[in-house]
């Protein structure tokens, strides 16, 4: 199937480099997918009248959002120039937009999740407890709408990088992203609601795994070479035990979710569990093809001979049609 | 060949002086690792932690990375132009490359930098500004030849935690002279100059080996059309690039940023949608 894979190499050394990124990278794409799909349901309940399912998403949102950013924070070089990502707004980097992004939504996020422990305050903080009333459901909306947005530059963030299984990946990523988002936060409404509110939660979980698995699955076909590491070594049994967690939470949240306790919570971390094994399976099959050459210089190596036979081909086209003007090179 | 980009101009500087850029003619390298030394102390760049043999030749420098700009690769093969009929084994040839950042036209690490930190000088080359970088690191996986990186060293070392590479000497090229690592080659195989003259230098001199017999040389970084939109540091070559450790067709990774915005989009409105889904179908 992969064609031969004979390539020159310097001593076997890479020839890119691979992101300096830590497990917080990772787990930041799982916690900020985690606390979109939250945001999603709690808006959603909050205007379908789930009280139980609007507290565990808006809290869950919050929590999520907090830690990842924390995350972020942590895995910079020097962490106390963290606001130095605000002094610019650059399109063209998919980590200046996120950024934008986590800055609009997590104070919305965080509005929202406040609202829900208004009642925690001291009686005497009643006017900050009736301005919390006021903008919950306005602040629960914002951070909804900016949610899909948060779910899926993350993927745009890894593909936009020369690491091959990370950029090879870039149509069917933002997809598998989003679904995994679903898939959690889908799962975390499982587990943190009661049964007969958390009816979106198990719909949303199911959709996402299919979403997540299906798109996986194209995205696979469609990386060539750059597909290897997804199924090898660490990344490869990540990858294998997301989808078998992904499918027994699904399944479960769509036949016995409903009825037990027990089998809810259970079925509410296998999503969680699966969503963020996919993640640390993608990032880590990223890092591995950065470390072999192999996977970017055989590629490029078969795209410039293409090329080559491509030019020959036409320039014999263009001798053959023009005999009169033999050319010399 | 296609028409040449001037990027400090895409960059926003009016009248900028011509770009400038290094000639590397390995050809010519022999190995004597004063670019790296020169690099080093001019710039006050730190020994990069990899004090050791690595086997590989004379080479126990490694690769380039945040404490090496210049990077003097060993190649020891037999050589190619072994007419072969006569059945004994060509000669043993030795292939050198002193390997730089190539200050590409499109450079992905300034693209996706998040700070500003990386910017594009009046000379047309990129450099990093070390007070506002915040070593996010993404600079790193973005750069196609895998020059960048974050320094890693003691707490409190200079500019350790942030990304590093090399300048083309700015402090140097402001005040009229040549980067260390030129100044410092005693063959001239690392020539400095403006990008424009040079290319014209790296095809004469292609040209002048071609005849005289040396069919493997070929142009590296030189041609606009490329992935990168040419380089500002181009190479002559005696081999394929993956034999000195480059890639043999690098692409700036934003090139396809438009379909990956598109598609993110995408995903994200199919994200809103079956969340709206999951609230109107079913009963509970």
């Amino acid at each position: 199937m992969v064609p031969d894979a004979a390539f020159a190499s310097y001593y076997g050394r890479p020839v890119i480099k691979a992101s300096p990124w830590e497990k917080d990278i990772p787990a930041y794409l799982f916690l900020g997918g985690l606390a979109a799909g939250s945001s999603l349901l709690g808006a959603g309940a909050d205007l379908t009248g789930r009280a139980g399912l609007r507290r565990s998403g808006r809290l869950g949102a919050a929590v999520a959002v907090g830690v990842g950013s924390a995350a972020l924070v942590h895995d910079l070089g020097r962490p106390a120039r963290f606001l130095n990502m605000l002094r610019v707004a650059k399109p063209t980097s998919p980590m200046s937009v996120g950024t934008w992004i986590l800055t609009a939504y997590a104070p919305a996020a965080g509005l929202a999740a406040g609202a829900e422990l208004r009642n925690l305050l001291p009686h005497r903080l009643g006017r900050v407890a009736g301005v919390l009333g006021a903008l919950e459901r306005p602040a629960g909306i914002l951070a909804a709408l900016l949610a899909p947005a948060l779910a899926s530059y993350t993927a745009v963030l890894l593909a936009d990088t020369a690491t091959p299984s990370w950029h090879e990946a870039h149509r069917h990523m933002p997809f598998v992203f989003v679904g995994s988002a679903a898939a959690a936060a889908g799962g975390l409404g499982v587990l943190a609601t009661p049964a007969d509110q958390a009816g979106p939660a198990r719909r949303m979980a199911i959709g996402g795994v299919a979403l997540e698995l299906a798109a996986g699955h194209r995205m696979e076909r469609a990386m060539g070479l750059a597909a290897e590491p997804l199924g090898a070594g660490v990344a490869g049994r990540l990858l294998r035990t997301s989808k078998v967690l992904l499918t027994a939470g699904s399944l479960g949240s769509a036949l016995v979710a409903r009825r037990s306790r027990i089998a809810a919570v259970a079925c509410g971390v296998s999503l969680l569990a699966g969503s963020l094994c996919t993640r640390l399976a993608i990032f880590e099959a990223g890092q591995a093809s950065a470390l072999d050459p192999k996977y970017t210089v055989v590629p490029q190596r078969q795209r410039l001979e293409s090329l080559l036979l491509a030019d020959e081909h036409a320039c014999s086209a263009t001798v053959q049609g023009e005999p009169k003007e033999p050319s010399g090179s | 060949m296609s028409e040449a980009v001037d990027p400090a101009r895409a960059a926003g500087w009016i009248d900028p002086p011509p770009r400038k850029g290094f000639f590397t003619d390995t050809s010519i390298c022999i190995g004597c690792k004063a670019c790296e030394v020169a690099c080093k102390e001019w710039n006050g760049v730190p020994e990069d932690g990899l004090l050791s043999m690595l086997g590989s030749s004379y080479d126990n420098t490694g690769a380039l990375g945040a404490s090496t700009w210049r990077h003097v690769a060993f190649v020891e093969q037999r050589s190619p132009t072994d007419p072969g009929e006569t059945g004994r084994p060509g000669d043993f040839r030795w292939l050198m490359s002193s390997d730089v950042c190539k200050h590409c036209t499109y450079a992905a690490c300034l693209d996706v930098c998040p700070t500003g930190s990386l910017f594009r000088t009046e000379f047309g080359t990129v450099v990093v500004q070390d007070d506002v970088c915040n070593g996010c690191g993404y600079c790193v996986p973005a750069c196609p030849f895998g020059v960048i990186d974050r320094r890693i060293g003691e707490q409190g070392a200079r500019n350790v935690g942030i990304a590093q590479k090399c300048t083309l000497c700015y402090d140097r090229l402001g005040a009229g002279s040549a980067p260390a690592c030129a100044q410092a080659c005693p063959t001239q195989s690392i020539q400095f100059g403006d990008v424009d003259e040079l290319r014209e230098r790296a095809a004469g001199r292609l040209a002048a080996l071609h005849d005289a017999g040396m069919a493997e040389a070929r142009l590296y970084g030189e041609d606009p059309g490329d992935g990168i939109g040419g380089a500002g540091a181009m190479f002559l070559l005696l081999d394929d690039p993956e034999v000195y450790g480059l890639p043999p067709d690098p692409v700036v990774s934003t090139r396809d940023l438009p379909v990956m915005w598109r598609r993110a989009g995408l995903a994200a409105l199919t994200l809103l949608a079956g969340a709206a889904a999951a609230f109107v179908g079913g009963s509970s």
